[in-house]
């Protein structure tokens, strides 16, 4: 008896310890991922700047003395830049030692001016003191990947351009701070530019439509196959392919909709409709499938009630088992929706990893999406996309942990007993 | 008033409205696929009595009460033949809208079954579903008389916004026939509305039918004789899907005519 209590506790503790070594290999798999993302990618939100005396002097931008409004645009907003870093290091000759010197800046810093000016007119003539985003391989050096120690010709910054660069910090021009670009902005060719502000439009104006369409479409379904109809063959065949729906690749779609929406409909590529459309097919199963669960979890006793007061089926199923279903039906309606928002495959085939540097202003614009942006920058050779490509992996994760959290809130809001 | 066919023994002779029952079926036959459930079943419920159904389990008794409003349709696989009429007109004729005779039978069921809502809307869908009150005032009075026919005003006309499913068994049950009497039935089906409740609770219950049969025909199933014996003026007793005999409830429960209701009623089967 006692030999038998001992081996049934030791069982018993075994396989508790089993427990929790499994919960703890997963978790330990879990930081180290996580931690790997944020260490890559925590780079990606900070930036640094170079602050420089900026001339906005009319004969150095090319225009007349007086010009109208409607000129400053084409001014030489590049000579401002130049004139500025120069100023800085007015013993730098030469026209490759100038050209080495300029690189410095960022190119984007001409077009910065430029819209400064446009904004605010009377900064004509005037000498303003401005932060200027500095060139990636600067940002990099200043955020340690570039080391001195480093042969000359292994790295892209020069010896005498590092020399620059420190006495910039020396004179306390340099400063760094919350890179605001990289959330507001476009993709960009040059690095410091880029943001990801296009691609989240995209991903927003696709689940969107992905939303409309398969939320009404899937649930109306459900309650059809769930409530209405009687169980015959042909409901049961649907039902039979609605499950292997769920369970296609979902590039598989993406083929889909290359063959039928692009080719056939002519709808235009790249388009956050046409890639709504593709996604909402791929969700459609996952939302009649949770919601078939969701309606069938209410119990029968709720429906005879409704029934025995006189109310006709369809007022039973709108006024009293679906909004029991409702928290079910959300649940996984969010679930389908956040699997539809990490999808790539199918996006790719419809066209959008194109490189797309404007902000998608509707659905019949080209855009591209999250995780397409985030391939797109894996695959760019610049060293400075790497810490961009964990950092938009960080914004995706941000959105799936809303979208769950607000699953588990809308989930409890709607939650009622009965 | 005997019945048709030598498989019923009815012998009723009292009862108020005896001309024409209220509800009627007539060789009422049930199938659930191929199992049959009730055989030729002949039996004449009269206004404004409460008519009880006894049996053992499984003898039909809920399955003839689901087929007076219909509630059968809703179940796969379910076949009636024969006739039940309320006030002379086929149930099953198409032109009566089952969704209209179920706001004229209603029903109380065997665990109560309040909707999820509060004990206000609880008793106000079915009069708004039906177009009952026209303002919001006609609304509360039905509501508050609905509670009130039913017991329960008291107990609950300061929580009227809390949910029904907060209240204790027998209240919920007690809601759940304001809710039925809310629409004006001129019938109410009890499938043995007490099991779920406590000794005191059903004793509330069996007083309010009591009441309540002053203006509604209430047919109840119960598993309990003495509850159908206290409650009850006509008694109909079903075994393996047919009426055995119905009569009186004084007469059936001290001088059965026949030998199973007999051995039923003393106990040696059930």
């Amino acid at each position: 008896m006692e030999a038998r209590r001992r081996k049934r506790h030791r069982a018993e503790v075994r396989f508790r310890a089993y427990g929790l070594a499994a919960v703890g290999f997963a978790l330990l798999v879990l930081v180290l991922l996580l931690g790997t993302i944020v260490r890559d990618g925590a780079g990606a939100f900070w930036q640094y700047e170079v602050v420089l005396d900026i001339d906005f002097a009319p004969e150095v931008l090319g225009l007349g003395q007086d010009p109208a409004e409607a000129e400053l645009g084409r001014g030489d907003f590049s000579r401002l830049v130049k004139e500025a870093v120069r100023k800085e290091f007015p013993e730098v000759k030469g026209r490759r030692d100038r050209r080495a010197l300029r690189k410095l800046v960022s190119p984007g810093a001409v077009f910065e001016l430029r819209d400064r000016l446009l904004a605010d007119p009377a900064l004509l003539g005037q000498t303003v003191s401005l932060r200027l985003p500095l060139d990636d391989q600067a940002q990099l050096f200043f955020k340690g990947f570039i080391s001195a120690a480093v042969p000359e010709d292994a790295r892209k910054l020069s010896d005498t351009q590092l020399g620059w660069l420190e006495t910039l910090q020396e004179r306390g021009q340099i400063v760094s701070g919350f890179n605001t670009r990289f959330l507001t902005g476009g993709d960009s060719r040059e690095p410091e530019l880029a943001g990801i502000w296009g691609a989240a439009v995209g991903s927003l104006l696709t689940l969107a439509v992905t939303l409309v369409l398969s939320f009404p479409i899937g649930v109306a379904a459900a309650v059809y196959l769930e409530e209405f109809s009687s169980r015959t063959r042909f409901t049961d065949f649907i039902e039979v392919n609605i499950n292997n729906l769920a369970a296609v690749p979902s590039i598989v779609f993406g083929l889909l909709g290359l063959a039928v929406f692009l080719n056939f409909f002519g709808m235009p590529r790249s388009a956050p409709l046409v890639g709504g459309l593709v996604l909402s097919l791929m969700t459609l199963p996952t939302v009649i499938i949770a919601s078939r669960s969701a309606l069938a979890a209410v119990p029968p006793s709720i429906r005879e009630a409704a029934l025995g007061v006189g109310a006709s089926p369809l007022q039973v199923v709108v006024h009293h088992v679906l909004p029991l279903a409702l928290p079910g039906i959300l649940t996984g309606t969010i679930i389908g929706m956040a699997r539809a928002l990490g999808e790539t495959a199918p996006l790719l085939m419809i066209g959008m990893v194109a490189f797309i540097v404007d902000i998608p202003d509707g659905v019949t614009s080209p855009s591209t999406v999250l995780p397409v942006q985030i391939y797109l920058w894996a695959d760019s050779p610049e060293r400075a996309f790497v810490e961009k490509t964990s950092g938009a992996i960080l914004v995706l994760l941000g959105f799936l942990v809303l979208m769950n959290l607000a699953a588990v809130l809308l989930r409890n809001r709607f939650e009622s007993r009965w | 008033m005997s019945g048709q066919g030598d498989s019923t023994v009815d012998n009723a002779q009292g009862g108020p409205d005896q001309q024409l029952p209220k509800v009627s079926a007539r060789k009422l036959s049930v199938f659930y696929g191929d199992k049959q459930a009730l055989f030729d079943v002949d039996l004449d419920i009269y206004a404004n009595q409460v008519t009880a159904l006894i049996g053992p389990s499984g003898c039909g008794k809920s399955t003839f009460l689901r087929c007076v409003n219909r509630m059968n349709d809703v179940i796969e696989n379910c076949r009636t033949q024969g006739k039940v009429m309320l006030e002379g007109t086929d149930v099953e004729d198409p032109s009566i809208d089952p969704v209209q005779l179920r706001a004229r039978v209603g029903m109380v069921f065997q665990r109560p079954n309040p909707f999820p809502k509060s004990i206000y809307d609880n008793v106000a869908y079915g009069p708004r579903i039906h177009g009952l009150a026209a303002t919001k005032a006609e609304l509360d009075e039905i509501v508050h008389v609905s509670l009130e026919r039913a017991g329960l005003l008291d107990e609950v006309k300061d929580r009227m916004e809390e949910p029904g499913t907060g209240l204790s068994g027998g209240q919920q049950q007690r809601l759940c026939i304001a809710r039925a009497i809310a629409v004006s039935p001129e019938v109410i089906l009890m499938d043995e509305p007490c099991s779920a409740l406590d000794p005191i609770a059903t004793a509330r219950i069996e007083e309010l039918i009591d009441e309540l049969r002053a203006d509604y025909t209430i047919v109840i199933v119960t598993h309990s004789m003495q509850q159908a014996a206290r409650v009850s003026q006509r008694t109909a007793f079903f075994h393996l899907g047919i009426v055995i005999e119905v009569d009186d409830t004084s007469r059936i429960f001290t001088n059965p005519q026949n030998q199973k209701t007999q051995d039923y009623i003393t106990g040696r089967f059930g």
